[in-house]
């Protein structure tokens, strides 16, 4: 089983369609009960760093999921809250990776948000799903000892972030084609 | 390096996919949910979804048609039609969309801008402008799905680009309807100027009609994606040999 967080709002539905494309079993929640029955963890990629933290502090689930030890993937503002703080609202996210996230700055050539596809080099684990994968987001982390895969938007960043039971991934994977789910799949199934 | 989008648009009338000329004598061109599956599987980058008739009878986009859609696809998905308030937008989304795209409710709530931007992130907003040219200036037009119903709003169409990125839009189309439907290529002059505005991703709507013309809007407006419709629904121009064509020119695309 899957277990998809809630965080209130909206649009689950991306990525529980994908899931649920993909043939896996999953359920949406956001107690910590219901959680435990997951096999798997999946932060979905849709709102902003001050309601998604406030949401999951409310839940109890930001030291639920920071002490988890099962397999858990951020999807885009899911990754983010794993650092320690965002610019976006002054947030402080959940510190499983180190370092910050802030925002791109607009330039001549390099239009904000940063949105659509884009190239990804992942290191070992999925290099050969290297390519082009769907991404919409303002807000960024640098490239660090912790980064499992650089793309580049002006300068590089980090596409994939990974320790231990964590990955965050800055695209969207369900978003992202037959290469997105080929990601999602291995993921889910490893 | 991020790559240039090609946006197929259904423009979608009572259940079927429609596509008139400079937005009037609206034909069927296919159904709506093999179009979106085909482009889909054809490395469309995204798909855009918008009820034209929405707006002009006050209605809202049709969601079960979201849904059909949004469950055959992999891709990114926007929907606009008459969205109007969060509660419907949030309802689009929880169907299965990604970004929401508004352009009569904006003009007559430019303050919804703003408050879908911060309820759901920039990212998810879009607004799309349908842009006029005549006495010298270009105009921004409301309600424009149906002729009886197209109005000249109040404002002009670069600073209005302007306004809505700064109330929090995450993207800008920018339809230029003299060009709509007529296959004379996109407004290049129009997109130019809009392009030296727009901070955030700008895409071209309104002229496509063969190959050059993406090469010609990318190359000159360097605008961030080309949304075209029946170019692709009549199967003028192919998603992939369009790409092939775009990458074999120096244009970056996903192949």
């Amino acid at each position: 089983m899957i277990g998809v967080v809630d965080y209130g709002g909206a649009n689950h539905a991306s990525v529980v369609n994908a899931v649920d494309n993909l043939g896996f079993d999953y359920f949406i929640s956001d107690n910590k009960k219901s959680l435990d029955d997951a096999e798997k963890i999946i932060l979905p990629g849709v709102g902003a760093a001050p309601n998604v933290m406030q949401q999951l502090q409310n839940k109890g689930l930001d030291t639920y999921l920071k002490l988890s030890e099962k397999p858990i993937l951020g999807i885009c503002i899911g990754m983010q809250i794993m650092y320690e703080t965002s610019s976006e609202g002054n947030t402080d996210g959940l510190s499983i990776f180190d370092g910050k996230v802030k925002k791109f700055v607009p330039r001549t050539n390099k239009p904000v948000p940063h949105m659509g596809w884009n190239e990804v080099r992942f290191d070992k684990t999925y290099s050969d799903l290297n390519g082009y994968y769907y991404f919409a987001n303002s807000y960024y982390a640098d490239v660090s000892e912790q980064t499992t895969a650089i793309s580049s938007y002006g300068d590089k960043f980090s596409a994939m972030t990974s320790i231990k039971n964590f990955t965050g991934v800055q695209f969207h994977p369900e978003k992202s084609g037959s290469l997105g789910y080929q990601f999602l799949q291995r993921f889910l199934s490893s | 390096m991020l790559t240039k989008r090609i946006i197929p648009c259904l423009d979608v009338k009572d259940g079927k996919v429609v596509k008139g000329v400079q937005f009037d004598n609206h034909e069927d061109v296919g159904e709506i949910t093999d179009l979106a599956y085909k482009y889909s599987k054809d490395n469309a980058d995204e798909l855009v979804f918008y009820d034209i008739s929405a707006s002009t009878k006050n209605e809202v986009v049709e969601t079960t048609w979201v849904k059909k859609v949004a469950d055959k696809i992999n891709i990114p998905f926007c929907v606009a039609g008459g969205i109007k308030n969060i509660r419907v937008a949030e309802a689009i989304l929880n169907l299965g969309a990604d970004k929401i795209s508004i352009n009569t409710p904006a003009i007559e709530n430019p303050e919804l801008i703003t408050e879908l931007a911060k309820e759901f992130g920039s990212q998810c907003v879009v607004v799309g402008i349908d842009s006029y040219f005549q006495d010298q200036q270009y105009n921004v037009y409301s309600r424009t799905g149906d002729p009886t119903t197209r109005t000249k709003s109040n404002r002009l169409t670069y600073s209005w680009i302007k306004e809505v990125q700064d109330r929090g839009a995450g993207e800008i189309v920018l339809n230029c309807m003299n060009q709509d439907g007529i296959r004379n290529g996109y407004d290049v002059k129009q997109l130019l100027d809009a392009r030296k505005i727009a901070r955030v991703p700008l895409i071209a709507s309104g002229g496509a009609g063969n190959m050059d013309h993406f090469y010609d809007v990318f190359k000159s407006c360097n605008v961030d994606g080309a949304l075209a419709a029946s170019v692709f629904h009549k199967n003028e121009v192919k998603i992939e040999a369009l790409k092939n064509n775009l990458l074999n020119r120096g244009i970056r695309v996903r192949t």
